[in-house]
């Protein structure tokens, strides 16, 4: 006796085609289920996708800001007291080799009030600062009105107002004076946020010179702003402390603003892994909704089972046919989790004037893992599939 | 070589329910066969084993030269796909589906080309009259017009066995005798037709009858 003749192999298309006919003809149920998948997916991408888009943001704003600045301010004594950094110290660290510029605040005892009439009380909590005239460059900073300061105007009683100053004076344009430490200070510009340099926002800014002969400044800087090469960032900031204050280097706080910008983000980081475990838990949720649809395909689709059985389908061909609905369910589901959310972030990120940045490996892991869903929710259901005997399924 | 032999088959199932004991049956190539027994007599277990859809508990059930007993679930699948076609009484067509792609996957586990089952299915459909209706799905049909595509998937792939289970009985009675014609031409044209039925009148119509009951074929 000859061997049978044997089922032929079902090609890949169709196979496929099988598994779309029965989605095709319960759309409804087909789009709840992927609908639970894609909102996993998407909860997921949009999660990663915003906060590489922020890092890249902020990427893009150190590029700009430079990560070459370093600060100087003065720590405490021994005793506890509040020290002071030498009237010579900004010269001093421009003596050190890589240092490209340095330039200074220095903090006067004085508030800066709107008018005379103001209780002395209300300070607004704005600081009066002498400025170097270089250090809006050291700290690339901009000018929102007016302008900074000239060889003129840093000798005569001018100010120039950090943003949330200005906010805060309720000044949206230089002209008018402000009244501090008992002078009348003609507001000559406004500044942009200083990203590196957040303490200059709630400040008012007056001339060195001008500082010391209308407010009583002792010249001694509170703050030193340095940029030195690239490279030699860190060389610089080991011998800061001793040359700005030899006398005692311990007195000396030195640090690196643009660390602390990208230490805000890794203190994002801890929240953005809460989202994405979020985003995993909706996603294992889609697949049980797959697995369920699967289950429910299966019982109500006997007879096509039995049918197909004596077609001269095999059970491995049954099989087949159940997981590749159940891959084309999930994919589905995968492919509009992806688009939505490359639209959240799209969305996020243009509203924050960011660009948008979704990296290739979140999108293939997002496809990769609803296929793996696809095939571990629809595994059970085909094996059921297949085990039916095309007797009992015909019955 | 018959085309069937059944030979002091008996089918017994889980739980000791006799369906069949000690059948004997031939069908020879070109027969026109019905199969007509009361419900319970054991027609359907002896569908079943002439359908290559089940084994034999005892005796031995040769198909076209093979005896299932023998075959891998995998080699019955295979005979079924080549050799059988299957028209039940509910017609089990597709729903949404449209009569030429229906009748296309009879040829789908034979490993014919999709555009050629296409092909071989309409002209399937224009054997058993319904060249008119290609594009229709099931349910813009008639129950007569559902059946003949049922059929027309059965024979789709010229298989050397039909095997119509109550293939009227959902009809009504002049679609019921249009569906028989059918069978009929099938049959003069050189199918061996199998009708499984309960309906002795049907099987009075057929050349020859094969009644079944209480599990035993009692006239040949």
């Amino acid at each position: 006796m000859s061997a049978a003749p044997p089922s032929a192999r079902l090609g890949v298309a169709d196979v496929a085609r099988l598994g779309a006919v029965g989605l095709r003809t319960r759309p409804l149920r087909v789009f709840l289920s992927a609908l639970g998948i894609a909102i996993g997916i998407a909860a997921m991408l949009a999660v990663v996708g915003i906060s590489t888009s922020s890092g890249a943001e902020l990427n893009r704003t150190l590029d700009r800001l430079g990560t070459n600045l370093l600060t100087v301010a003065p720590g405490e004594t021994l005793s506890g007291q509040k020290a002071q950094l030498p009237a010579e110290s900004v010269a001093m660290v421009h003596r050190i080799g890589p240092v490209l510029s340095a330039s200074a605040t220095g903090k006067l005892d004085a508030n800066v009030y709107r008018n005379d009439l103001v209780p002395k009380g209300q300070t607004g909590s704005l600081a009066v600062l002498a400025v170097r005239p270089d250090l809006l460059t050291a700290v690339a900073g901009s000018v929102a009105a007016g302008s900074w300061f000239n060889p003129a105007t840093e000798q005569f009683p001018t100010v120039v107002l950090g943003d949330a100053a200005a906010r805060r004076l309720d000044l949206r344009a230089p002209g008018p004076r402000v009244w501090a430490g008992g002078q009348w200070l003609a507001v000559v510009g406004i500044l942009d946020p200083v990203p590196l340099a957040p303490e200059l926002d709630s400040a008012a800014l007056v001339g060195w010179d001008a500082a010391t002969r209308y407010l009583g400044f002792d010249g001694h800087p509170t703050t030193i702003y340095t940029r030195s090469r690239d490279s030699q960032v860190e060389a610089v900031r080991a011998v800061l402390g001793r040359t700005v204050n030899p006398g005692a280097p311990g007195e000396v706080r030195v640090s690196r603003p643009s660390d602390a910008l990208a230490a805000r983000r890794a203190a994002d980081r801890t929240l953005n892994g809460l989202l994405l475990g979020l985003g995993a838990v909706a996603l294992l949720v889609g697949g049980v909704g797959v697995a369920n649809t699967m289950v429910i395909s299966v019982l109500e689709r006997r007879t096509e089972i039995g049918l197909r059985r004596s077609l001269g389908a095999t059970r491995g061909q049954i099989r087949l046919q159940f997981l590749m609905e159940s891959l084309l369910l999930s994919g589905l589901g995968g492919a509009g989790g992806v688009l939505l959310g490359v639209a959240v972030t799209a969305a996020y990120a243009t509203v924050q004037a960011w660009p948008t940045v979704v990296p290739p490996w979140a999108t293939l892991g997002g496809l990769g893992a609803t296929t793996l869903i696809g095939a571990i929710a629809g595994l059970y259901p085909a094996l059921r599939a297949a085990r039916l005997a095309p007797t009992e399924a015909l019955a | 070589m018959s085309l069937v032999r059944l030979n002091r088959v008996s089918k017994v199932y889980p739980g000791g329910v006799t369906a069949l004991r000690d059948a004997d049956l031939t069908i020879e190539r070109g027969d026109m066969v019905g199969v007509v027994g009361p419900s319970g007599s054991g027609k359907s277990t002896m569908l079943h084993l002439i359908g290559a859809l089940d084994r034999p508990s005892s005796g031995a059930v040769h198909i076209d030269g093979y005896e299932l007993g023998r075959l891998s679930d995998r080699a019955l699948s295979g005979l079924r796909a080549h050799r059988i076609g299957f028209v039940f009484q509910q017609f089990h067509l597709a729903a949404g589906v449209n009569a030429v792609d229906n009748v296309a996957d009879g040829l789908l586990y034979s490993g014919v080309r999709l555009r050629e089952r296409r092909r071989r299915a309409a002209a399937a459909l224009t054997r058993v009259g319904l060249g008119h209706r290609l594009r229709h799905r099931p349910h813009e049909m008639s129950g007569g017009e559902r059946q003949r595509v049922a059929i027309a998937r059965a024979v789709v792939g010229e298989p050397a066995l039909l095997l119509a289970d109550e293939p009227t009985g959902n009809l009504d009675s002049s679609s019921g005798a249009a569906v028989l014609a059918l069978l009929r031409d099938l049959h003069t044209a050189g199918t061996t037709v199998v009708v499984i039925t309960h309906d002795p009148q049907l099987a009075d119509a057929l050349p020859r009858q094969v009644r079944v009951r209480d599990g035993q074929v009692t006239a040949r």
